[in-house]
């Protein structure tokens, strides 16, 4: 895989082919020895540096080119994938998937944000940021589940509601709006993961759910880091302090009560390793599919109301 | 920082403010007329002239629409506990104080029982001068509260919006207010309660993007800002100017999204008669 090495992460790169030229050596038994040494070496390294990340690099991990994305976990965690396309209105939109899918012995509605890997894909996913079509796609497919009794899982990936004209001659705020109200009533589970970056509303209009689950290294905010520097501190060049003031990194948002779980990732983030943190993803997934489908369909919604209706921090 | 750059060359600068008028004698930022306080409260604040809508706030909107004295507001003084500890330029908990004290109020959304022509509604009014009416935590827990008791007492819901969008200052938990109010909403609906929502000048971002899309009738005043993005951002994304009344009330209206554009003079009138419509 051709992979894009973000700054904090070149020490360790350095030391992995370091260890593997040494692996030709091997039989060497001093070889042998200092590749022990440094495979430690590097455990350590990797322990270090992603505990003292700061929040602005773990959007930068949130962001990495090389994380699997919506269809790379459809691919890994489901069986027989069924894509389902349009809004029935307007057109396709190519920023977000769905369709059902197995996830072990369940048959499921798996829908979210699709980015692209390289400049012909990203126009074709118009880099993740969905249009009106894409949310009422999204609702559509929802309701097709509710039809059929089948559960719901989003995965959220998106730098945000896609800004242009068009978007807001076909109703962007009214599409996303509409989302959320038709999911905090929809009568199956719904499961919410953060995949990557969870940009504001264009996340939330398909992040309303019964549990919220967010991967170790992604961040979700009312703003990107980027826009919120532009307009606090009238420049472009205050993320890293937004990053910070924002706090939105999994561990931050659970302690603000707004996640419920927070998937850990492989060592080294998602990217370095697509099937481990798929596994993890999946067997996490089937954990919480377990317990939902236990609940009786009133309690599930009085609660997925009663969940959100809690979040906030008032007083008087 | 993107690597590339857009030519600003073709990009008009933003258009005027419309601020509330203060003093005897205050101009029509749109076509330059002198009117007199008298005359522009008996015009609820729009000029007789060239029928501009002035920025007005909830106090003014409680005046206009509900039925004299009848208002009895609710969690006046509920405000917000600076979950994050926010710092830009200035400390948030700096912000809020300044805010109360330039305003006179405890966030940027008032709530509270009333009349219209003796019918029971809840009403709920937001106020743009108070951080530019920006949706944290208040001011989605007070439409939220707004939303509970039109369905615990079964009596129309009005929510009047003016908002910049959800507020920075929260972070996700101002987000999460967006989810808060609609999903309310959703039970709302399911009860068969009328919400009206009137969005005024300007209703942008995520109040847009939730209950001020929302409602079972959607009402704008004339010429308003509506829209999710805001119109520099939409200007910087497409790097051309903007069509002419682009994310104006009528816009909206010719596009599907509104039920009707109305004069502020004939708000109180419009949503009067529907209630009768609906509820009797």
């Amino acid at each position: 895989m051709a992979q894009a090495i973000l700054d904090f992460e070149k020490p360790i790169i350095e030391l992995e082919q370091k260890m593997e030229e040494l692996r030709r050596y091997a039989d060497n038994p001093d070889i042998a020895k200092e590749l022990s040494r440094i495979e430690k070496q590097v455990t350590q390294l990797q322990q270090s540096i992603y505990a003292g990340l700061t929040r602005w690099q773990k959007v930068q991990l949130a962001r990495h080119p090389d994380r699997p994305y919506t269809l790379d976990y459809i691919g890994l965690i489901t069986k027989d994938f069924v894509e389902l396309h349009g809004d029935r209105t307007v057109k396709d939109d190519k920023a977000i998937v769905g369709g059902f899918a197995w996830l072990d012995k369940y048959s499921v509605m798996i829908i979210g944000h699709q980015k692209g890997r390289d400049t012909k894909s990203n126009l074709y996913r118009n880099f993740g940021m969905p249009n009106p079509e894409g949310y009422r796609k999204a609702l559509r497919l929802m309701k097709l589940a509710e039809k059929f009794k089948r559960p719901v899982i989003t995965l959220l990936d998106t730098p945000g509601a896609y800004p242009g004209l068009e978007a807001e001659e076909r109703g962007q705020a009214e599409a996303i709006a509409r989302n959320l109200l038709e999911m905090s009533r929809l009568r199956v589970p719904i499961i919410v993961v953060i995949i990557g970056e969870g940009a504001s509303g264009g996340a939330l209009g398909i992040g309303i759910g019964d549990r919220i689950l967010m991967l170790e290294s992604t961040w979700y905010s009312v703003i990107s880091p980027e826009s919120c520097s532009s307009i606090l501190w009238r420049s472009w060049d205050f993320k890293e302090q937004a990053a910070e003031a924002l706090q939105l990194t999994a561990s931050d948002l659970k302690k603000q009560g707004i996640i419920d779980v927070i998937v850990p990732e492989p060592i080294g983030g998602a990217h370095r390793n697509h099937e481990e943190m798929a596994r993890i993803l999946k067997e996490t997934l089937l954990d919480e599919l377990g317990h939902l489908l236990k609940i009786k369909t009133e309690k599930l919604i009085e609660r997925r109301v009663e969940k959100f209706s809690k979040m906030g921090a008032t007083s008087g | 920082m993107s690597w590339f750059r857009r030519s600003r060359e073709n990009i008009a600068p933003e258009t005027q403010k419309k601020e509330i008028p203060e003093g005897m004698w205050t101009k029509c930022a749109q076509c330059g007329e002198m009117i007199h306080k008298t005359e522009l409260e008996q015009n609820s604040y729009t000029c007789s002239k060239c029928n501009a809508h002035f920025r007005i706030g909830s106090k003014e909107y409680i005046e206009i629409l509900l039925d004299s004295n009848s208002f009895n507001e609710y969690d006046r003084k509920l405000r917000s506990t600076d979950p994050l500890r926010f710092t830009d330029t200035k400390h948030y908990r700096d912000r809020i104080p300044e805010a109360i004290k330039k305003t006179k109020l405890y966030d940027a959304v008032r709530w509270g029982t009333g009349t219209i022509d003796k019918r029971p509604v809840v009403f709920a009014g937001m106020d743009f001068s108070f951080i530019g009416g920006s949706m944290g935590s208040v001011v989605g827990e007070k439409v939220g509260r707004s939303i509970d008791k039109s369905l615990k007492s079964k009596s129309s819901l009005l929510v009047v919006s003016s908002s910049g969008g959800a507020r920075m200052m929260e972070g996700a938990l101002s987000l999460m207010q967006m989810a808060k109010t609609s999903a309310k909403l959703g039970r709302l609906s399911d009860a068969r309660i009328p919400f009206i929502s009137v969005l005024t000048d300007p209703t942008t971002g995520g109040v847009t993007a939730s209950y001020a899309m929302l409602g079972d009738i959607n009402i704008a005043e004339p010429g308003a800002l509506i829209g999710f993005a805001g119109p520099r951002v939409i200007k910087q994304t497409i790097g051309k100017d903007l069509p002419p009344g682009f994310q104006r009330s009528e816009f909206l209206l010719e596009h599907g999204f509104l039920d009707m554009v109305v004069h502020r003079k004939d708000l109180r009138n419009t949503i009067s008669q529907l209630l009768s419509l609906l509820t009797s």
